[in-house]
């Protein structure tokens, strides 16, 4: 800006120069952030493009119903998507209450302390660690010493405190988004703490509580790398009956397929991709939908 | 709470008294069951630095730490083991670097755009484009990068491998700039609105205003969510797993397959390791490099932020 300074004394000319050289400068920044957002917009197109063009041919009912095989065109996603289920059973009944009761704890009861201030510190920590590293947890404290095998039950509890940070996180901005007012009013009629949170608070954060749980059971679902630390199968010819069966999962059934050799494999891993993104799709409109709802409520 | 509130009643009854206590008991337990799962998360972090260190300290028994930190060949699933970490490293490293060199212009370029330039309508189409490419797997970008991005980019340049640092970069850095713009974003948008209508005031354009002013107010959020991108693509797993092949070589060559860090706990995961076998250890050893890297970066960047934020009023 010094340059319009020393323009001001001179001719005409060259501060209207200048000008239009400063306003072409902002025109050339506007199509290079344009360029920016283009290249993430293309990248997913073309992703969702090569996809579906793959995998067309794969997508039948056999696909469904059939278990993995060394023949591709007998190959299934079966045993994956059972996996996927029970799994992501135990992990929400295990993280859902855990984070919730942590954030109702963190935003209604604890004091500002040392303590508290230190559990908060712990929580961003643990949303910044590597989700392998919370396999190598896992493959330690569950597999082994709790001796749960590498089972169902060992994945959902690994996953279970992978996704215990954005549980917390997304139930305490609920909390924190009921009115103070709403609180007021109950102790004023002689609730207790409690019948308060249970009775008042609880209710009107639920939606956005619910938000979160998706949006982490959508994080749960995709994740890979954990469950193959603590062991997971890559080739799972059986449906897993009892918790501490041993089991595989969408995501890893398409690593092993990506990591064949032979093309139709591949297909097959692009018809994996396939449901796993129509799966979180779906989760995430339900989330964006009760998004919407929690908006309008006040 | 069906307590009796009878307006003759003015003295609490014996069944009163022992109704508030033991509705005082039931307060009580509920805050210290409210407590004991908040402090769960102490407990996670305890878990991951005991199950970390343990077998680290096992595998340091067995190897020489300066085995560990100096040597430069990484074979400890061969016949002739060695112990150097060094290639695990740079390998990281390099990915590291390609996907920062793509998400980094890209995400800041996008989170001015957004904040600075974009009509408000003009957001609300990005913005959700950008939570899609955020929620998408990493195994899917793995595939992306494998199937296409490779053979598209071995068109270009002769000597590129099927498994090669560059790819699995380049997608990683795709993968990586929602975060980028994300954090960037709100670093920008903290930045008052009064220093932007001053510079505005005295004439300056809006690409003035937005790098002479709101880059430089901001630049200490927009450096912590360089330094966190690149924790993310340190603990990356997936597309390196898949894209970047599970070849420990010493090399900044970007063309050749190589193994990260994360690649190689995943090479070991998938074969049959017996608990207790230095094998088995070798994995948490290397985790324990990978957590203590992306713990400093972190933490770095909460303090470059608490540390350097300009501060308003």
């Amino acid at each position: 800006m010094s340059e319009d300074t020393q323009t001001v004394g001179r001719s005409e000319p060259i501060f209207k120069a200048s000008m239009q050289w400063r306003r072409i400068k902002a025109h050339f920044f506007v199509v290079l952030g344009l360029l920016s957002v283009l290249l993430g917009v293309v990248t997913l197109l073309v992703l969702l493009a090569d996809v579906i063009i793959q995998s067309t041919g794969w997508l039948d009912w056999q696909f469904f119903t059939s278990f993995d095989s060394r023949f591709p065109e007998r190959a299934g996603i079966k045993a994956a998507l059972f996996g996927t289920l029970y799994m992501m059973f135990f992990t929400m009944l295990l993280a859902v209450p855990i984070g919730v009761m942590s954030a109702i704890y963190l935003e209604e009861y604890a004091g500002d302390n040392w303590f508290t201030q230190f559990i908060q510190v712990n929580i961003a920590n643990l949303a910044g660690v590597p989700s392998i590293v919370y396999g190598l947890l896992g493959l330690q404290v569950f597999v082994r010493w709790m001796e749960m095998g590498r089972s169902v039950l060992a994945g959902s509890c690994t996953m279970a405190l992978l996704i215990l940070p954005i549980i917390i996180v997304a139930s305490r901005e609920a909390i924190r988004a009921v009115p103070p007012s709403m609180r007021e009013a109950s102790f004023a009629l002689g609730a207790s703490k409690w019948e308060t949170v249970r009775h008042h608070v609880l209710p009107y954060a639920l939606p956005g509580m619910l938000t979160g749980a998706i949006l982490a059971a959508a994080r749960a679902i995709g994740e890979t790398a954990p469950l193959i630390t603590i062991g997971a199968l890559t080739f799972v010819p059986f449906l897993p009956e009892h918790p501490l069966d041993r089991f595989t999962v969408l995501p890893i059934q398409i690593f092993n397929w990506v990591s064949r050799a032979q093309s139709e494999f591949h297909e097959l891993a692009a018809a994996g991709i396939i449901v796993l993104l129509v799966v979180l799709i779906a989760l995430n409109s339900v989330a964006i939908y009760l998004r919407q709802r929690l908006r309008t409520k006040y | 709470m069906a307590e009796d509130v009878s307006p003759f009643s003015h003295y609490p009854s014996r069944n009163d008294m022992s109704k508030r206590a033991s509705r005082n008991f039931k307060e009580e337990a509920i805050r210290y069951a409210l407590m004991a799962t908040a402090t769960l998360s102490i407990v996670t972090t305890l878990g991951i630095l005991f199950s970390l260190m343990g077998e680290t300290l096992f595998f340091f028994r067995e190897v020489s730490i300066f085995e560990f930190l100096t040597e430069t060949e990484w074979t400890p699933l061969f016949s002739i083991k060695k112990f150097g970490i060094w290639p695990l490293v740079t390998a990281t490293a390099l990915v590291a670097f390609i996907a920062l060199a793509v998400a980094i212009p890209t995400g800041l370029l996008i989170a001015i755009y957004l904040s600075e330039f974009a009509r408000p309508r003009v957001r609300d189409v990005i913005k959700p484009v950008l939570e899609v490419l955020a929620g998408v797997p990493t195994v899917v970008y793995g595939y992306f990068a494998l199937t296409l991005v490779t053979p598209i980019l071995q068109e270009f340049i002769p000597g590129l491998r099927i498994f090669n640092a560059l790819s699995a970069g380049i997608v990683m850095g795709v993968m990586i700039i929602p975060m980028v713009a994300s954090l960037s974003e709100d670093a920008i948008g903290a930045v008052p609105q009064a220093l932007r209508e001053g510079a505005y005031g005295l004439g300056a354009t809006r690409f003035e205003v937005a790098t002479q002013v709101v880059v430089p107010a901001a630049l200490s959020g927009i450096v912590a969510s360089a330094v966190l991108a690149l924790s993310r693509a340190v603990g990356e797993t997936m597309i390196v797993s898949i894209a970047a092949g599970q070849n420990p070589t010493f090399t900044l060559d970007p063309r050749v397959p190589i193994e990260t860090m994360t690649a190689y706990i995943v090479q070991v995961s998938l074969g049959d390791t017996p608990f207790a076998s230095l094998e088995y250890r070798t994995i948490f050893a290397v985790g324990t490099m990978l957590f203590i890297l992306t713990f400093a970066m972190n933490i770095f960047a909460h303090w470059f932020v608490r540390r350097f934020r300009e501060e308003y009023d």
